[in-house]
């Protein structure tokens, strides 16, 4: 063991020699944080981060249930998926889908966008369903080749679509119609629990609760696997070294970068290097992250148990109703750890965030407590 | 000549000529099995027709002889034969006419024709039998309706890459597009899956639906509803764009097939849509004891003042009066969808002629200036023309091929009219669609509401499947197509001997449809393999013998998937008159859903991981999810 910890802490040394996020790159690594008004970094991470105007539908104004699970832009429509249906908001109005309409279950987790056909892809607590020209075709695990009901996450490329269950992962080819399975007999995953997926042209990633990241290289038809260094160690002995949790819950792989969500921290992964993002070192407002959507190589939204959080390479906003009162809050963090309060009179619908999708320049977010629409304000 | 010479003479004459007609008749009362192959390939079979934008011409796409033929419209000569893929099911021009797309359904192709050339430029793989293609107006993407593969494949009219795959409804087959070129509608000839589950599990109407698709960005943005229907065929449109039509068949399989007197079995319908008449109407085209069987091709006049739809088992087109049936709709304000199927006394309010033409009439084609319409007679190898100003048939335009009508070919004709069924209702293509199946399940035979439910098999490759009927009581095609036929089908008119050997000729002869499963090596890929192990297996995953009678291989033996004999394989419902079921064959089983003896499992994973609690239905239990799902892969090759 003592031999392997040196080892780890040479490694961790090399790492950090040779990383670029050592090498002043824009990766904010202040390992505490003070309340500052006024500096020169204050004032530029403040210039740079967005600003929102919060709308937030409840059930109040349409939405089927508050408890919104997850949440798909799809050009003017916004798709929810809600403990009691799926909604879409058009033409100012939402109307919702139930298992009346074919609804594989009525709790909706997760979904997607066949960009190329307009089809949406809705994983539920029952199955998985597509949504396609106002008809849904439900698959089951009884009814198909879907290896579990329970469907975390959903991702499609191409004719493929691959789907996270809490049964291992699998993918349907739309064109034949077979069912391909991935689990522990045929990949390196230890844990079946797969919580979410991403798949592009070139790589497919599963956040395997407990079982780190899974990646397949479509070209080769090869798994691959990311754990967390320090295994099952709540410690991180060496910061960077890897995976920064085995228990992952989201995965966004965008311009050749792996964003990683756990409950105890994020990653990013550029293929070469990691960097990991705790509260301790980041503008993150709780390591405790439900979902990850990463924009591009450099900027990322997390959705966490204590607000929004935005990472623009440097600098983080956070974006919250308080814990304490429920006002709205909204707090910047310059590359140097600063951190700023901003005045704002809307914040999402809830702290616990659940799922994000990007309009544009507006962002909706789905919450404990209802779906968000935050629209970009001029600064 | 001396009386004696006479008499012996005449008796050798008689004997001769007895000798003749036995020789000339010994193929039909012989009950000849096999088709000799020369005999399906002279036939044209003309299943659609195109007139060319100037008129010029006329295309005849001949499916028998996988061929398009071109036609002078004046002289009706013939100025080329094109020859296409295989079993070519569909084609239209171009916008600007240079162009001719042929839909090659058992190649899984279009065939590209320059029509200044008359020569094929191009053959571009699409997806699982291709039954329709159509183009937009700028001629970017080319829409191809895919039979097997449920889906219309979206195309780059130019390159012919395949640039995306629409869902459709299933069984896509028929594509049209609107007048503006602005949205391409699509129907289909299976319903589709039923979404929910009853509590009655197999006893619910056929859901279908026009799927409508943005021609530009090429999405589906609609899907028109279609309740209670099965089978939808072509559509057309008004010039104006504000009346849509479509062909359809409305099943009547929830009540028993006891009798068929006022339409029981099928109302043979018109779904009409548009902004002429709001919410969809489906009006009949039948009438009390006279009946227009199979609606298939439709066309709209260019003024609107008509609508022709082809009857294929009533080998007849009807003449719908468009202004009459408009009066006849708006006099009936509806807010939802409505359905007119079942008023027999509702087509003479807009019906104003029904015009003979030949053996299964498919497509229709009109006149730019709507004088003539065309109409292909698949079973006559004719195009009767028919003149719209007084609404007969002004000519009949022979397709060169034979003259004489083989056993095989009477066999054919005999299975899709519906003139030997009680007021010709239906006829044996009613229910197999195209020589296959409907995904219907009937209540069939008069033995109580609800009783003895049955899905209909596909015909493919009978041969070597005896018996049939799924209690196994018929023991050949003669017995099943003859007596039980005429018995509960028919109820009127019984074929006679060499009718019924014809037509046993026909079903037993029908091909095997190419495999979409199967590499075109015919290895086998790793899960197939997988999966072949596991249906071939004596033993389970815990090393315990598989008794033979529970193995897949034992019941679902030799090549067609079929022991011959009967099983209790668990399913049967208290409804059942039997549990003792014949094994079906295993033939293409990935095309004909549902399955079990009812219909009860909407797909194959049913069959077990619903409908096989205690192992009868074979050794299926110790089986993970990922090795059932290669046991299907290896299924859906057979």
């Amino acid at each position: 063991m003592k031999k392997l910890a040196m080892k780890k802490l040479w490694l961790g040394a090399m790492m950090a020699a040779v990383a670029p996020w050592a090498l002043g790159a824009p990766v904010a690594t202040a390992a505490s944080q003070t309340v500052a008004f006024g500096t020169q970094e204050s004032h530029a991470a403040l210039q740079a981060l967005p600003r929102f105007r919060f709308e937030n539908f409840t059930t109040a104004n349409g939405l089927p249930d508050n408890h919104v699970y997850a949440v798909l832009v799809d050009g003017d429509r916004i798709w929810a998926g809600t403990e009691n249906g799926l909604a879409v908001y058009e033409n100012h109005a939402w109307k919702t889908y139930t298992t009346a309409d074919g609804l594989a279950h009525r709790a909706v987790l997760s979904l997607a966008l066949d960009k190329r056909t307009g089809d949406v892809w809705a994983g539920t607590m029952g199955g998985l369903s597509r949504i396609s020209g106002g008809r849904i075709d439900s698959y089951t695990q009884l009814t198909s080749g879907l290896s579990n009901d329970v469907v975390y996450g959903v991702s499609v490329e191409g004719e493929n679509v691959w789907v996270a269950t809490a049964a291992g992962g699998c993918r349907l080819n739309t064109r034949t119609g077979q069912w391909t399975l991935y689990n522990e007999r045929n990949t390196p995953m230890v844990e079946i629990w797969t919580y979410g997926v991403s798949a592009t042209p070139t790589k497919v990633y599963y956040a395997v609760w407990g079982s780190g990241i899974l990646e397949y290289d479509q070209k080769t038809g090869r798994w691959d696997k990311y754990e967390d260094p320090d295994g099952e160690n709540e410690i991180v002995l060496f910061k960077d070294q890897g995976l920064i949790h085995e228990i992952t819950t989201s995965v966004s792989y965008v311009d050749n970068i792996l964003w990683v969500a756990t409950y105890f921290g994020d990653s990013r992964y550029d293929g070469r290097y990691w960097h990991n993002f705790l509260t301790k070192d980041s503008g993150l407002p709780s390591n405790f992250t439900n979902f990850v959507k990463g924009v591009d190589a450099t900027r990322a939204w997390f959705g966490t148990d204590k607000g929004l959080a935005y990472y623009d390479g440097a600098n983080w906003a956070v974006y919250t109703p308080s814990l304490k009162d429920g006002k709205p809050e909204m707090t910047v963090r310059d590359a140097q750890g600063n951190v700023t309060p901003v005045a704002v009179t809307t914040a999402p619908a809830h702290n616990y965030i659940l799922g994000i999708d990007l309009q544009g320049d507006d962002i909706w977010v789905a919450t404990a407590k209802g779906l968000s629409h935050g629209i970009r304000q001029q600064q | 000549m001396s009386e004696r010479i006479r008499t012996r003479w005449c008796v050798e004459f008689a004997v001769l000529s007895a000798a003749l007609l036995t020789f000339a008749l010994w193929p039909v009362v012989n009950h000849p099995v096999r088709a000799d192959e020369s005999d399906m390939q002279d036939y044209a079979s003309p299943l659609e027709v195109l007139s060319s934008p100037d008129g010029a011409r006329l295309y005849v796409l001949c499916q028998q002889s996988e061929e398009v033929r071109v036609l002078d419209a004046a002289s009706h000569a013939v100025l080329k034969n094109i020859a296409v893929g295989r079993v070519p099911r569909g084609f239209s021009l171009s916008a600007a006419g240079d162009r001719l797309f042929v839909a090659n359904s058992w190649d899984d192709t279009i065939s590209v024709i320059d029509t200044q050339t008359l020569t094929v430029t191009a053959t571009w793989p699409v997806g699982a039998e291709p039954s329709s293609v159509v183009t937009d107006r700028a001629g970017k993407w080319l829409f191809v309706a895919n039979r097997i593969s449920n889906d219309v494949a979206v195309l780059n009219a130019q390159t012919g890459s395949e640039e995306r795959r629409l869902l459709a409804g299933r069984g896509a087959s028929y594509l049209a597009i609107s007048p503006d070129g602005s949205r391409i509608y699509a129907t289909h000839v299976y319903p589709n899956p039923a979404r929910v589950r009853s509590n009655l599990e197999n006893r619910t109407a056929p859901e279908s639906e026009i799927t409508v698709i943005d021609a530009e960005r090429a999405v589906v943005v609609e899907r028109i509803p279609l309740h209670a229907i099965a089978g939808v065929f072509h559509l057309a449109f008004s010039a104006d764009g504000r009346l849509g039509v479509a062909a359809a068949l409305h099943p009547k399989n929830l009540v028993p097939l006891a009798h068929l007197e006022h339409g029981a079995a099928f109302a043979d319908t018109l779904l009409l849509f548009g902004a002429d008449v709001g919410q969809p109407v489906e009006v009949p085209l039948d009438e009390l004891e006279r009946y227009a069987s199979r609606p298939f091709g439709v066309a709209i006049a260019p003024d609107k003042s008509r609508i022709y739809v082809t009857s294929s088992g009533s080998e007849m087109v009807t003449v719908l009066d468009v202004p009459r049936l408009m009066h006849f709709i708006h006099a009936r304000p509806h807010a939802q969808p409505v359905s007119f199927a079942r008023d027999l006394a509702a087509s003479a309010n807009y019906v104003v002629e029904r015009i003979a033409v030949g053996h299964d009439p498919r497509g229709v084609a009109l006149a730019s200036d709507g004088s003539r319409l065309f109409v292909a007679n698949r079973l006559e190898d004719t195009i009767s023309v028919i003149d719209t100003r007084d609404l007969r048939v002004a000519s009949t335009i022979a397709l060169a091929g034979p003259k004489t009508i083989s056993p095989l070919r009477h066999g054919e004709q005999t299975f899709y009219t519906s003139r030997y069924g009680f007021q010709g209702q239906i006829g044996c293509a009613s229910c197999h669609i195209d020589s296959t199946f409907d995904a219907v399940t009937w209540d069939l035979e008069p033995d109580g509401f609800g009783r003895d439910i049955v899905d209909n098999k596909s015909l493919e490759d009978l041969r070597g499947t005896e018996p049939f009927k799924w209690n196994g009581a018929n023991p050949n095609i003669p017995t099943e197509c003859g007596p039980r036929t005429e018995k509960y089908f028919w109820r009127s008119e019984n074929y006679d001997n060499a009718t019924l050997a014809d037509l046993a000729v026909y079903v037993r002869s029908l091909p095997l449809r190419p495999n979409r499963w199967r590499l075109p090596n015919h290895e086998l890929t790793p899960a197939q393999e997988r999966g072949k192990d596991l249906f071939e297996r004596a033993q389970d995953k815990f090393g315990v013998p598989i008794p033979e009678r529970n193995r897949c291989s034992y019941c679902h033996s030799g090549p067609k998937g079929t022991s011959q004999k009967s099983f209790d394989v668990g399913t049967r419902k208290p409804t059942d008159n039997t549990g003792l079921l014949d094994t079906p064959h295993l033939t293409n089983i990935a095309l004909s859903a549902p399955y079990l003896h009812d219909g009860s499992a909407r797909t194959l994973e049913e069959i077990w991981t619903v409908y096989n609690p205690e192992d009868k239905h074979g050794r299926t239990n110790d089986l993970t999810k990922d090795e059932l799902n290669d046991l299907i892969e290896y299924l859906r090759t057979r």
